[in-house]
């Protein structure tokens, strides 16, 4: 089902450029109920480092239960407009925002906004796997139990539902209470994900989450990303464009803090609007 | 630079650090040694039968029914001497009036120098000191007390240009031609039958409380004065510490005002402990009044600010070396700050806050000048843990020097002195150890 770059090194007659636009075809996917409203809408949404604008005036709809990917040059501002999304860019002395977001119609960066409740409902999954120095059932159980939930029973459930959804469950189920530091970099995002699912968060944010992993356990968040995809509005960030069609629906394109193209995956890849665009994916500069 | 001098320069670093390590480990040699052996002097040494009674009558401890019959063995030969001192009195009575008056001052040397040797003679009143009430209790003592007691010192000034020399005369000598002069061949031969002395290890001069100020007994109230005010100033330092450096590591702007504190922390870690000493003197005592004159309480206080900066150093380091990605991944997931601090940060920088803490420990411990004022006396009991607010304690630090400078009979004691020393030593060496040992298990912890 996954399509790979070795399409164009089997068949070297064609010409490099036409294959690489074939490869970027996304799959055929189930059908999603119940989603394709605006979950995330941007409004002339600005981030400032200082003085400096990393990202510059953006305006998108992000819809609900929907994969949306993130694509442009290192520098662009992608990770900054991801994490403005979770407010975790809060952490950063000197940065500030102008214009809004918002999140279910609520604006994100308002007064009256609670960001921790935010957070719980924007779940992040970050390009290093970080997990806590706990074993693996803490970790799993940290977000709930932050939230309120003591019940050894309930938890236990919780930690069950979340590693099975995370496709880690069998590979670790009997070594629950050891150090999550001992699991393998693609187990321990997987992890990183679970942990993210049992605060049963609506939106799932991943900021190049398979750039620390070799191909099998990309493989596998791909595949993780796809049973999630109808449950959650993901968006993911990533260099790497095959992946951008293998995993998303939607796909927005950044150049320099400027959101420069933002279509369906399908259509950016096959026939992007912006000639920028187009020199992108085709590679001509990254 | 060539690959010649580069190795040469390579090669001569090394062996100056080899140097300088193997000269630290000397000297920390030189150091420990005497230390501990003579430290170990004071539990493991050779008693003598005064030994012995004294433990009996001072703590009730031994075999009263055995150092009876030892008394009474010892007693068989002690009344030798005591008869022919009593002979020597009728003797000299019988003499000259010119001639008792030479030899009254010696005779009384010799009377004196028994007393010490052997305890009180039979027949005297019951001494007010305890130190009086016994003989020599430690054999080594004993023998220098038989040299005194054989041997006079005297200063040979004949070379007026020279400096004086001291030197030993035979007491015999002086009394050549009366009956004392079987005194002394009769003392030396028959030492260890007037004093049974037999090796000893006294246990309790780690638990017992001191009888006459340290001329008999244990240093248990050092001990426990000690422990009492680290733990003490622990119980304020660590909290207070780790409080404002989580302050200053998650909460403080970076302003004027926070700069401030900043070298006021660094600033305190350099003042001289005698400052300290002065501090809690005018301010915990005069000025809060937290007793009426020294305290445990005040000496913890004192010892508190004391190492309140190391913690906080120590703390920060700590939890600004918790690597960013879990304060990311704790608030990621709705985490408040606080929550992410108590559950995340500071489990994770715990070994390293714990190691601070106890090195602090171990220095509150060793501390001396921030207690004279506050809270050190030189001889006292035991105090009970509801007296730390109104009572002053003996302790480890404090009274090695005093029994070092002050003490009257300072040279009689070097074995308890040592016996400080060597305590105050192992109890700092062995926080030290159980830092090592904590942080080792923690970061193992962590680390899975
Ligand atoms: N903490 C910060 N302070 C100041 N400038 C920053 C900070 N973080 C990022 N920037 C700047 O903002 C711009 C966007 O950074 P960002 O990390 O969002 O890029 P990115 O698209 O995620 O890049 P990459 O693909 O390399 O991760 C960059 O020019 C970067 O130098
Ligand atoms: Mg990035």
């Amino acid at each position: 089902m996954l399509m790979t770059d070795d399409v164009t090194v089997t068949s070297p007659d064609v010409p490099a450029q036409k294959s690489t636009r074939e490869i970027y075809l996304p799959p055929a996917r189930k059908k999603i109920t119940g989603g394709g409203t605006p979950h995330i809408v941007a409004k002339e949404f600005s981030i400032y480092y200082g003085e400096f604008e990393a990202v510059k005036k953006v305006s998108a709809d992000i819809l609900s239960k929907y994969v949306t990917a993130i694509i442009g040059p290192s520098g662009c501002g992608k990770s900054t407009f991801l994490r403005s999304i979770n407010r975790m860019n809060d952490l950063i002395p000197n940065s500030h925002t102008t214009g809004s977001i918002f999140f279910d119609g609520a604006d994100i960066y308002g007064r009256y906004t609670d960001e921790v409740l935010l957070r719980k409902k924007v779940g992040m999954v970050f390009q290093k796997p970080n997990p806590f120095p706990k074993s693996i059932f803490d970790n799993i159980a940290y977000g709930p139990r932050l939230h309120g939930v003591n019940d050894k029973k309930t938890l236990a459930d919780i930690v069950e539902r979340s590693l099975k959804k995370a496709a880690l469950w069998s590979e670790v189920c009997d070594r629950l209470d050891k150090n999550a530091l001992g699991l393998s970099g693609g187990q321990q995002q997987r992890l990183c994900v679970a942990r993210t699912l049992a605060v049963e968060p609506e939106v799932l944010l991943l900021d190049e989450p398979t750039s620390a992993l070799d191909p099998k356990a990309t493989a596998k968040i791909e595949d993780l990303i796809q049973e999630l995809r109808g449950s959650y509005t993901i968006m993911i960030v990533t260099h790497n464009m095959q992946q951008a069609s293998r995993v998303s629906d939607y796909t927005m394109f950044f150049y320099e803090g400027m959101l420069v193209e933002h279509a369906s995956t399908a259509q950016l890849f096959t026939n992007p609007r912006d000639s920028m665009t187009e020199d992108y994916i085709t590679g001509r500069f990254s | 630079m060539n690959l010649g001098t580069r190795k040469l320069l390579d090669r001569s670093f090394t062996s100056v650090g080899i140097g300088s390590i193997v000269i630290m480990a000397l000297a920390l040699m030189v150091v420990l040694v005497p230390i501990v052996t003579n430290g170990l002097g004071a539990v493991f040494f050779t008693g003598t039968v005064e030994h012995r009674k004294m433990l009996l009558s001072e703590f009730n401890r031994g075999d009263s029914r055995e150092l009876e019959t030892a008394i009474a063995s010892s007693d068989r030969y002690r009344a030798k001497v005591y008869e022919m001192l009593s002979g020597f009195e009728s003797e000299m009575a019988a003499m000259t009036p010119e001639r008792q008056d030479e030899y009254r001052p010696k005779y009384g040397q010799v009377k004196t120098a028994v007393q010490a040797l052997l305890g009180p003679l039979p027949g005297d009143p019951e001494p007010m000191l305890t130190r009086f009430k016994y003989g020599q209790t430690r054999w080594e003592k004993a023998e220098e007390k038989l040299h005194d007691l054989l041997y006079e010192t005297k200063w040979d000034n004949s070379d007026p240009n020279a400096m004086s020399k001291e030197y030993f005369a035979n007491r015999s000598e002086s009394f050549a031609g009366t009956s004392l002069v079987k005194l002394f061949p009769y003392v030396r031969e028959n030492m260890s039958n007037m004093l049974l002395p037999e090796f000893t290890v006294y246990w309790g001069f780690i638990t017992d409380s001191s009888v006459d100020s340290h001329i008999f007994g244990g240093i248990w109230p050092e001990i426990q004065g000690t422990f009492f005010l680290a733990v003490g100033a622990m119980l304020f330092a660590f909290p207070l510490g780790v409080i404002a450096a989580v302050y200053f590591t998650e909460y403080a702007k970076s302003g004027f005002f926070n700069s401030m504190l900043r070298s006021a922390n660094s600033t305190l870690a350099g003042v001289p402990s005698i400052v300290f000493g002065m501090f809690g003197l005018a301010f915990f005592i005069n000025t809060l009044k937290v007793s009426e004159s020294k305290s445990v309480i005040a000496g913890s206080l004192t010892l508190a600010i004391m190492i309140l900066p190391t913690i906080i150093r120590a703390a920060e380091e700590a939890i600004l070396a918790v690597p960013k990605t879990y304060r990311e991944a704790s608030l990621s997931l709705g985490s408040t700050k606080w929550n992410t601090i108590a559950t995340v940060i500071l489990p994770a920088a715990l070994p390293g806050i714990l190691t601070g803490g106890v090195i602090s420990l171990g220095r509150a411990a060793g501390e001396t000048a921030p207690i004279i004022f506050t809270a050190a006396v030189s001889v006292g009991s035991a105090i009970g843990l509801a007296d730390v607010f109104s009572s002053p304690t003996p302790a480890l630090s404090w009274n090695i020097y005093n029994l070092a400078s002050e003490h009257e009979a300072a040279a009689q004691i070097r074995h308890v002195q040592y016996g400080m020393v060597l305590a105050l030593v192992s109890i700092v060496l062995l926080l030290n150890l159980s830092a090592i040992v904590l942080r080792a298990r923690i970061s193992k912890k962590l680390k899975g």
